[in-house]
């Protein structure tokens, strides 16, 4: 076990590497500066912003710069908000979308998994073909779509809840409701398929013909084979869920970090660009570790991988 | 899985597909948006980009069989010309991301041992990166190119299809088949080409099917920030997204791109989850 | 034993309905609109339409920056809420020499900062010298240039002591301004936030004389002059100011506060008017006039707005260095259908390039729509040319739904007059700066909005070597025709430079001008002392929030 985590750990830096200078790259090679500006100003100007900035140094310097201090932890001002650090914004945005991204994860477990298990238990009858056909339909709608009609029913028209922002608590309601329902629909068939698998194990039948009752048998052995798949598919589906989550921000106008990252992109932020890919990618690298870990404790078979 | 010879296996597979009622019903149904998209735009008597400045945001009617838009162009045709967009950029970015995949894939669970080990490492750093967020950058830096589109996309869908690959070459490795062949002094080149790659067509179909409707999400999703293909051309997402906001006012305008849009992502599902049941019977129905 | 298990199931997924339902009720049952909690906090809740990039008056340069602006800062002259006209600010009094190029401010003792220091004269020139400092970079420096001097400091061909800027405090409550030539509209120049005050110690504090991105712009640290003080700043979310009570006129104020919401999709943005969490939006959408018109007659308003929307041909390259095809572009363009079917927000089409009746100047209509002169202008280009069609041209703009619709309307339109396929090319608006600052293009959409109303502010745009030209276009009698308006105190001689100027935009067509602005917003009814005005001012020191009273 310490073996798999301190090489995923010594495997995360080069990797960590390789994507900041991918990026580095990238993003001054692209065209347009972040100081191209809406007045169009003088050449003059121009140079002495880049300067403030250390943009007029050699591309190579800047890079040697920007890792240095990288390791030591800082990433740098943004040039869209002078005045605030990389670290800072990431600081207040991050919190927002991990919390948008885990009540959405929750409302996708709490629905999903539930439907998925009778979907199975009750195969090919009606509460298999109903759900799983919803739940088809969770998947094939937009999240930009699903979100702009609930906002109708429950904002404009009912007033039941908040059309946007972040600000309290009522408004983590229908975004991460928008969000969970499309996890949902994944969630759902995953169980499903899993279950199932597990249901035909040799292992299961077993406990079946020995007399075992059938809800020992669904909670003990088949849903611990019906779960994996399900974890698996967490571990990713957390990281996608944070770092796509910037539709979501977007239509109910959430600061999250998916959103910073987007507007960061098109101004050309460097700074804050790199910033939040790197902080994106060591995320996904101790999700996907972790996920391992839950797999290998769950999955007796996986252990010795 | 067995190795019979391809042709009975495919026959096989063909009947117990066939058997699958949803799985047909999605094959027509695909079939249908597929000659729609194409013969749509040609029977219209409009063109997708023909303004009418007098006939904006009208509703389904006689001249206009889904309606018209905000600058008075026919929804039908949009709708339709727009499936041609959305199944193109589907369709090419599944290609891409099979090719690279699948060669990916093949050579690493061939090599095996040390090469393969890289292969299958460098996969795994891969998969740590946030890659949508790559395809954004991508094109936010570089421009709106159909190429630079179907290329992006098809380049965040290639992993699953490597491993897939690998895990399937490493199984055909171990045959019978495969040994023969080995002893027999065939190349290694026309080894992996002429024995493995055709028994691997059936796990390619599935995820392919199933790939393409999450390519054809990423591109609504780009067109939602505003990423995708150039006015005046338009995909169904681009359709969807523009619809989503007015949907109060003129609900044709989400309701018939929205509903092309799902049911070609429905029936993909669908049919990818019969082949699966019809090529590999081992797996659920009973 | 199977149904057992189903039973199981089945209770467990009612339970977490009914809990869904349940926490779905209780929240929904406490959920008053801000709008109608604003009548007891008083609290404004905006629609910013972006996030600001500075909140340093001399460093901002966007709409954002001045609504916020403008209730953290007062300048030496406030504005009239319903005509702009000047209005004491921080200078209760002021004397204008009878040339025109002097005036004498007296400031009013009792002006103070948000945290209680004295308001002087010498903060004014303090503040004059950091904007002007070449150091510093400031865009709108410029606009401090008809201060005697202020240009040679501002290049850096003097210093500070050896071009004695027109500018000086001859003692703690009197500022005495120097001007380079007369100007009519001086006073109202003096409203634009980069001629604002900015509080020194905080300045020196934060080593932001001369630095861009320190964080004295922040709420716990920014101290300002105006009706309201800074008080939270959450980006991409909310900018919040509560009332000044340390304002000499505070009691005036009405307000007790105003939540500013950066909020860019102006769907989005109308989702929120229409649920109530917003009494202003910032924008609204062309597509959505005729469903706003219908839904909410009184809440949507089109105000006039002082801007022109217009093309910017690039004169270097082929085709449009040709006279013959430019005006031909040009001619075919039906303004009026336009702005009648595609744009519907009651805009005017532009005529010319100066909007009519700015500071009472009404420029001649000269630009105007004839599809058959147009052919006839393109067809003798082509035949002298031997060409039989037009090399591909790209008609760049910045992504946005609203020029996007523009653009395909113009498209539409330049196919059936001409005979021309474009091809539209948006980017985003950083890449869309850049490559038109390069000349990267062929025709790109534009958009001015005045920073003062006076005709200079648009045509100064196009004097050679100007950094907003971007054209190529380059006329020696224009250049001359504007330096004689800068000159003179003439309304007269002015107005007759300007229309030489018109007169030469039109004849030479570098730019071809499509509709006059109008500001369309949604504005809630129980929001007052709101007045539509050209420059989309309202000095919030007089608004207040009251349910209506019917009027009988």
């Amino acid at each position: 076990m310490k073996k798999v985590v301190l090489s995923r750990i010594l495997q995360a830096i080069p990797t960590l590497w390789v994507i900041a200078t991918v990026t580095f790259f990238m993003t001054r090679y692209a065209p347009g500066g972040p100081f191209d500006s809406e007045k169009a100003i003088p050449q003059e100007i121009k140079v002495k912003l880049e300067s403030h900035f250390g943009l007029d140094r050699p591309l190579a310097e800047q890079y040697l710069l920007y890792l240095k201090n990288l390791l030591q932890g800082d990433l740098g001002p943004s040039f869209k908000y002078p005045g605030w650090e990389v670290s800072e914004l990431i600081a207040t945005a991050f919190p927002i979308s991990l919390t948008l991204g885990a009540l959405s994860l929750v409302i996708a477990l709490l629905i999903g998994l539930p439907v998925g298990i009778i979907a199975a238990l009750r195969k090919n009858s009606w509460l298999d073909y109903l759900p799983m056909s919803l739940s088809m339909a969770g998947i094939c709608l937009p999240t930009f779509v699903l979100g702009p009609l609930l906002i109708y029913v429950f904002s404009t028209q009912l007033s039941l809840l908040p059309p946007l922002g972040w600000y309290g608590p009522a408004d983590w309601v229908l975004p991460s409701f928008t969000l969970g329902l499309f996890y949902a629909a994944y969630i759902a068939r995953l169980t499903r398929a899993g279950m199932l698998e597990a249901l035909q194990q040799d292992y299961v039948r077993t406990a079946i013909a020995k007399g075992a009752s059938s809800f020992r048998v669904v909670t003990k052995h088949a849903l611990r084979g019906g779960l994996l798949p399900v974890i698996t598919y967490l571990g990713p589906a957390f990281a996608g869920l944070i770092s796509g989550s910037f539709v979501i921000e977007s239509v109910f106008f959430i600061p999250g970090l998916g959103k910073f990252f987007v507007t960061a992109a098109f101004n050309r932020d460097y700074t804050m660009v790199l910033g939040t890919v790197l902080f994106y990618a060591s995320l996904i690298i101790l999700l996907n570790l972790l996920v391992d870990l839950l797999q290998a404790w769950l999955d007796p078979k996986a252990r010795q991988l | 899985m067995s190795l019979e010879n391809s042709s009975s296996l495919g026959k096989d597979a063909w009947l117990r597909l066939k058997a699958n009622r949803m799985a047909m019903l999605s094959l027509w149904v695909l079939v249908a948006m597929a000659v729609l998209s194409v013969v749509g735009p040609v029977l219209s008597p409009y063109s997708y980009d023909e303004q009418n400045l007098d006939r904006v945001f009208h509703g389904p009617c006689n001249e206009h069989l889904f309606g018209t838009d905000n600058l008075g162009r026919d929804l039908f045709t949009r709708a339709t010309y727009g499936g041609r967009i959305s199944l193109a950029v589907g369709l090419l970015a599944t290609i891409v991301s099979l090719i690279i995949g699948v060669t990916y894939g093949m050579t690493a669970g061939y090599a095996g041992s040390k090469t393969d080990a890289w292969m299958m490492r460098s996969v795994d750093v891969l998969y740590s990166l946030p890659f949508t967020i790559f395809v954004i950058l991508l094109m936010v830096l570089f421009g709106r190119n159909f190429l630079l589109l179907f290329l992006a996309i098809g380049a965040v869908e290639w992993l699953t299809m490597a491993r897939i690959t690998r895990a399937q070459t490493i199984n055909l490795k171990k045959t019978e088949f495969i040994e023969a062949a080995r002893a027999l002094g065939y190349s290694h080149w026309r080894i992996l080409f002429r024995h493995l790659l055709p028994n691997l067509v059936g796990p390619i179909i599935v995820y392919a099917t199933l790939t393409v409707p999450s390519v054809m999400l990423l591109e609504a999703v780009l067109s939602f920030l505003g990423l995708g293909v150039q006015a005046p051309l338009s995909s169904w997402g681009s359709l969807i997204k523009e619809g989503a906001d007015k949907m109060d006012a003129a609900p044709w305008l989400l309701f018939f791109p929205g509903i092309f849009f799902c049911m070609t992502l429905f029936a993909l599902n669908f049919l990818g989850d019969g082949l699966r049941d019809a090529l590999d019977p081992k797996s659920s129905k009973e | 034993m199977q149904t057992r298990t189903l039973k199981y199931n089945l209770g467990k997924i009612t339970a977490i309905i009914s809990t869904f339902l349940g926490l779905f009720s209780f929240l929904g049952c406490s959920q008053p609109t801000n709008v109608e909690t604003a009548l007891d906090t008083k609290v404004l809740h905006f629609g910013l339409g972006a996030e600001p990039q500075h909140l340093d008056p001399h460093l901002a340069t966007s709409v954002a920056a001045h609504n916020i602006l403008s209730a953290l800062l007062e300048g030496l002259v406030s504005e009239d809420p319903k005509s702009l006209k000047p209005r004491p600010g921080v200078a209760e009094r002021w004397e204008i020499s009878e040339d025109g190029k002097t005036y004498i401010f007296y400031l009013r003792k009792n002006a103070q900062w948000s945290n209680g220091d004295p308001l002087t004269a010498h903060d004014f020139v303090y503040s004059f010298r950091r904007i002007l400092n070449p150091g510093l970079g400031a865009q709108y420096a410029s606009m401090l240039h008809p201060l005697q001097n202020a240009k040679a400091y501002n290049h850096g061909e003097m210093t500070w002591e050896q071009a004695k800027v027109g500018a000086t405090a001859v003692n703690d409550h009197i500022l005495k301004l120097s001007l380079e030539y007369p100007i009519p509209y001086f006073l109202e120049l003096l409203n634009h936030y980069s001629w604002f005050p900015v509080h020194r110690p905080t300045i020196e504090k934060y080593g932001a004389f001369e630095k861009i991105g320190t964080p004295w712009t922040k709420p716990g640290n920014f101290v300002g002059n105006g009706p309201f003080k800074f008080i939270d700043h959450q980006i991409n979310s909310v900018i919040e100011v509560g009332a000044n009570d340390r304002y000499w006129d505070a009691s005036v104020v009405q307000l007790k506060g105003i939540r500013f919401y950066p909020i860019e999709a102006v769907d989005t943005e109308e989702r929120a008017y229409r649920s109530g969490f917003l009494h202003l939006t910032q924008s609204v959408s062309a597509d959505r006039i005729e469903f706003l018109k219908e839904k909410y007659p009184k809440e949507l308003h089109f105000e006039p707005y002082l801007g022109t929307y217009f093309y910017r041909f690039n004169l270097r390259s082929p085709p449009f260095d040709d006279l013959r095809v430019r005006k031909a572009f040009s001619l075919a363009i039906d303004r009026q259908r336009l702005v009648d079917k595609v744009l519907k927000g009651g805009q005017t089409p532009a005529t010319t390039f100066t909007p009519p009746g700015t500071g009472g100047f009404v420029p001649k209509p000269q630009f105007y729509y004839d599809p058959a002169e147009a052919r006839e202008l393109l067809n003798s280009y082509l035949t002298e040319k031997s060409l039989d069609s037009l090399p591909p041209i790209e008609l760049t703009y910045n992504t946005s739904d609203g020029h996007k619709k523009v653009a395909e309307a113009l498209h539409g339109m330049w196919k059936e007059v001409l005979g021309v396929e474009i091809r539209l090319l948006n980017m985003e608006w950083k890449v869309f700066l850049s490559t038109i600052s390069k000349g990267e293009f062929s025709l790109a959409r534009a958009g001015w909005i005045g920073d003062y109303v006076d005709p200079h502010t648009f045509l100064q745009m196009w004097r050679t070597g100007e950094g907003l030209n971007m054209t190529g276009w380059s006329n020696q009698s224009y250049d001359q025709a504007l330096r004689k308006a800068e000159s003179t105190k003439s309304a007269m001689e002015r107005h007759k430079s300007f229309q030489s100027c018109e007169d030469l935009l039109a004849k030479e067509c570098p730019i071809i001008p499509l509709y006059f602005y109008v500001h369309l917003t949604l504005r809630h009814p129980t929001v007052q002392g709101w007045h539509p005005t050209l420059l989309d001012h309202h000095p919030y020191k007089y608004v207040y929030l009251e349910k209506e009273v019917a009027t009988p």
